[in-house]
């Protein structure tokens, strides 16, 4: 028993080190006053609350991750349907096409968007091409191109949730649903989707939680004028060195982010209550 | 109950493959309205798929399934009319013992007052009726059963069919499962198929049993029928246990078996003289002899396996293989002792079923 716990000790030592040890030193940097960092004071906390600029920033943050799990969610689910449907074989090159961006830089995947999005990009010769537009449309630097790519760059910690669960669903409940006189919305909307609710809350804390911290994919297409959460601390940080500001903004953050993606997972376990056979 | 609840079954001619495999050959079965037919085979002897084919969730590459006389090939499972028990039941984990029940009804579009009132009878009627707000995981297995029972039923099917329903229940806890499947499908009228690979299960549960082996059915019948006078060889040995016997079919109904002993056999047309059979005895319809006798074998017993009412005995013949008798055992009455010798004998000829050696 003894020799049991004494193994955890290697990971606890990391964890306090470069973990508890951090958020310990940004808190107590978040209470100081001003950039020369005396004094305690609750100051940057009221400066962020009483500056409707700062917090426009965070709701507008957290909308974008709402769009863009919403979003990666509405095309996800598809592809992990079709992926537990297909055979063998079919089943290993769609999860590696799905898995296959995460084997790209982060850098080089959002410097191809650009490509994609720009005023002459691909998308636009498309779009003129056919005669749909006579102008070219304006994504990149807009809200819509960061909610595409982000749904783009994050799919794989959509799809792999949801897929894992519903290759372990039963087949006898489609079955048995056909049966009983349900068609196939109904089998699925009644049988399926609910059954799916672990992956799909899995799948949605982790897309969340990657979409709302994606500090070069934001920033990149998103460009100087959209403003999230991540680039407002970087600026804080590096451009106006008020450390002070940047930690409280990190705190506010993280406990924002925590408690969304807390209630997401307090959401999941009901689900998980009532799917479990 | 109703005479209109029973539906009459009728495949016709059907086959199907899958790819270059054919898992059924030719199967024509015609079951009426009210009867309970088993399919017992092995796995793999096509069963399953026939069971598929009668429910709609494959389209069989030949052949036709009437539904009182009616062709329903190109109606979808959920037009069909069938209610299936799944042998892992298929609850839905998420929704309640009522909710189950009430989904096909739902799907059928009843009106809300009239599925409460039918979802409460079906509990009733598997007695079932306290655990309306269970879960599925809360209940025991042959719960589990009679609420998957329930819900099939509610939705009135025109044929049920049972998919190794028993197979997850323990032994007594099956036997009772078995009793009350009976009594409520002789009670509805419904015309049953019950798939399974137990021959005991299907020889207490059907009216006539359909014995499967490689995509085809090899005999249908009566359980009686099926036991006492198998056509082949595999129903024979499928069926019940038996002793099987190599030998040569010579004149007067009679075989010379291997090792040169001579057996009366019930007459066979189809077998000519020289013909190598194969005899099989069941073990029950051997009986042992007082003295050596012409025609009875001497033997001597290896194996004592008192089973209760009935003891086993595995005996060697002096000349040639080891065989298994069955005796009733008198009230109190002694076993014989491993390495007495004995004298034994078919009961009749007709109890020696001979089969064409392939």
């Amino acid at each position: 028993m003894e020799a049991d716990s004494r193994l955890v000790l290697p990971l606890a030592a990391l964890f306090t080190a470069f973990f508890v040890a951090p958020l310990v030193v940004l808190l107590l940097l978040s209470l100081h006053g001003d950039i020369a960092m005396r004094g305690w004071t609750l100051g940057n906390y009221v400066k962020f609350f009483s500056d409707p600029f700062s917090y426009s920033i965070l709701i507008d943050t957290l909308l974008l991750g709402v769009k863009a799990t919403l979003v990666c969610l509405l095309f996800g689910y598809p592809v992990a349907w079709l992926c537990a449907r297909a055979g063998a074989r079919w089943q290993s090159v769609l999860v590696f096409l799905v898995i296959l961006p995460i084997l790209t830089s982060v850098v080089v995947r959002t410097f191809s968007w650009i490509v994609i999005l720009g005023r002459q990009g691909l998308l636009n010769q498309i779009v003129m091409g056919l005669g749909l537009s006579n102008e070219p449309l304006r994504l990149l630097y807009t809200e819509i191109g960061v909610v595409m790519v982000l749904a783009q760059v994050q799919m794989p910690l959509m799809v792999l949730p949801i897929l894992t669960v519903l290759s372990k669903l039963d087949p006898n409940l489609g079955d048995a649903s056909r049966v009983l006189g349900a068609g196939e919305w109904r089998t699925f909307f009644r049988i399926t989707l609910p059954l799916s609710m672990p992956g799909i809350i899995a799948g949605c804390i982790l897309t969340y939680a990657a979409s709302v911290t994606a500090f070069v994919t934001q920033t990149l297409i998103g460009g100087a004028r959209l403003i999230y959460m991540p680039l407002d601390i970087y600026q804080q940080a590096v451009g106006a060195n008020n450390w002070p500001f940047a930690a409280a903004l990190s705190i506010i953050f993280m406990v924002t982010v925590m408690i969304v993606v807390g209630v997401l997972g307090a959401i999941g376990r009901r689900s998980e209550i009532h799917g479990r056979a | 109950m109703t005479a209109s609840r029973s539906h009459r079954l009728r495949l016709d001619a059907i086959t199907h493959r899958f790819g270059a495999s054919t898992a059924v050959r030719d199967i024509n079965l015609d079951i009426a309205g009210g009867e309970l037919v088993a399919l017992l085979g092995p796995s793999g002897c096509g069963k399953s798929t026939l069971l598929r084919i009668i429910s709609g969730f494959i389209r069989q590459s030949e052949g036709r399934v009437l539904f009182d006389d009616s062709i329903a090939d190109a109606l979808s499972p959920a037009e069909r009319g069938v209610g299936i028990v799944f042998q892992n039941y298929a609850l839905f984990p998420h929704m309640s013992v009522g909710e189950n029940v009430a989904y096909g009804l739902q799907a059928h579009k009843w009106p809300r007052e009239r599925i409460a009132k039918r979802v409460a009878e079906m509990l009733d009627l598997v007695h079932m009726g306290e655990f309306a707000s269970r879960r599925p995981r809360e209940l025991s297995g042959g719960q589990q059963q009679r609420v998957a029972l329930a819900r099939c039923l509610a939705i009135d099917p025109k044929v049920l069919l049972l998919d190794e329903p028993f197979g997850a229940l323990d032994k007594n806890l099956r036997l009772d499962m078995q009793i009350e499947v009976k009594r409520l499908q002789r009670q509805s009228g419904i015309t049953t198929i019950l798939v399974t690979h137990d021959q005991e299960e299907a020889l207490s549960m059907a009216d006539r049993i359909a014995v499967m082996s490689r995509g085809r059915i090899e005999q249908i019948s009566t359980p009686t029928g099926i036991y006492d006078t198998p056509q082949t060889l595999f129903v024979n040995e499928f069926v019940g246990t038996t002793n099987v016997l190599r030998g040569e079919f010579i004149e007067d109904s009679a075989v010379r078996l291997e090792h040169g002993h001579v057996l009366p056999v019930s007459p066979n047309k189809t077998l000519q003289q020289g013909h190598a059979v194969i005899v099989s005895i069941r073990p029950e319809q051997l009986r042992f002899r007082p003295a050596p006798s012409a025609g009875a074998f001497t033997a001597i017993i290896t194996t004592v396996l008192p089973l209760g009412a009935q003891v086993v005995y595995d005996v060697a013949l002096t000349a040639g293989p080891s065989l298994k008798v069955a005796e009733t055992r008198d009230a109190e009455g002694a076993l014989r002792p491993v390495g007495a010798t004995v004298y034994l004998a078919p009961a009749s000829p007709a109890a020696c079923h001979v089969f064409p050696a392939s």
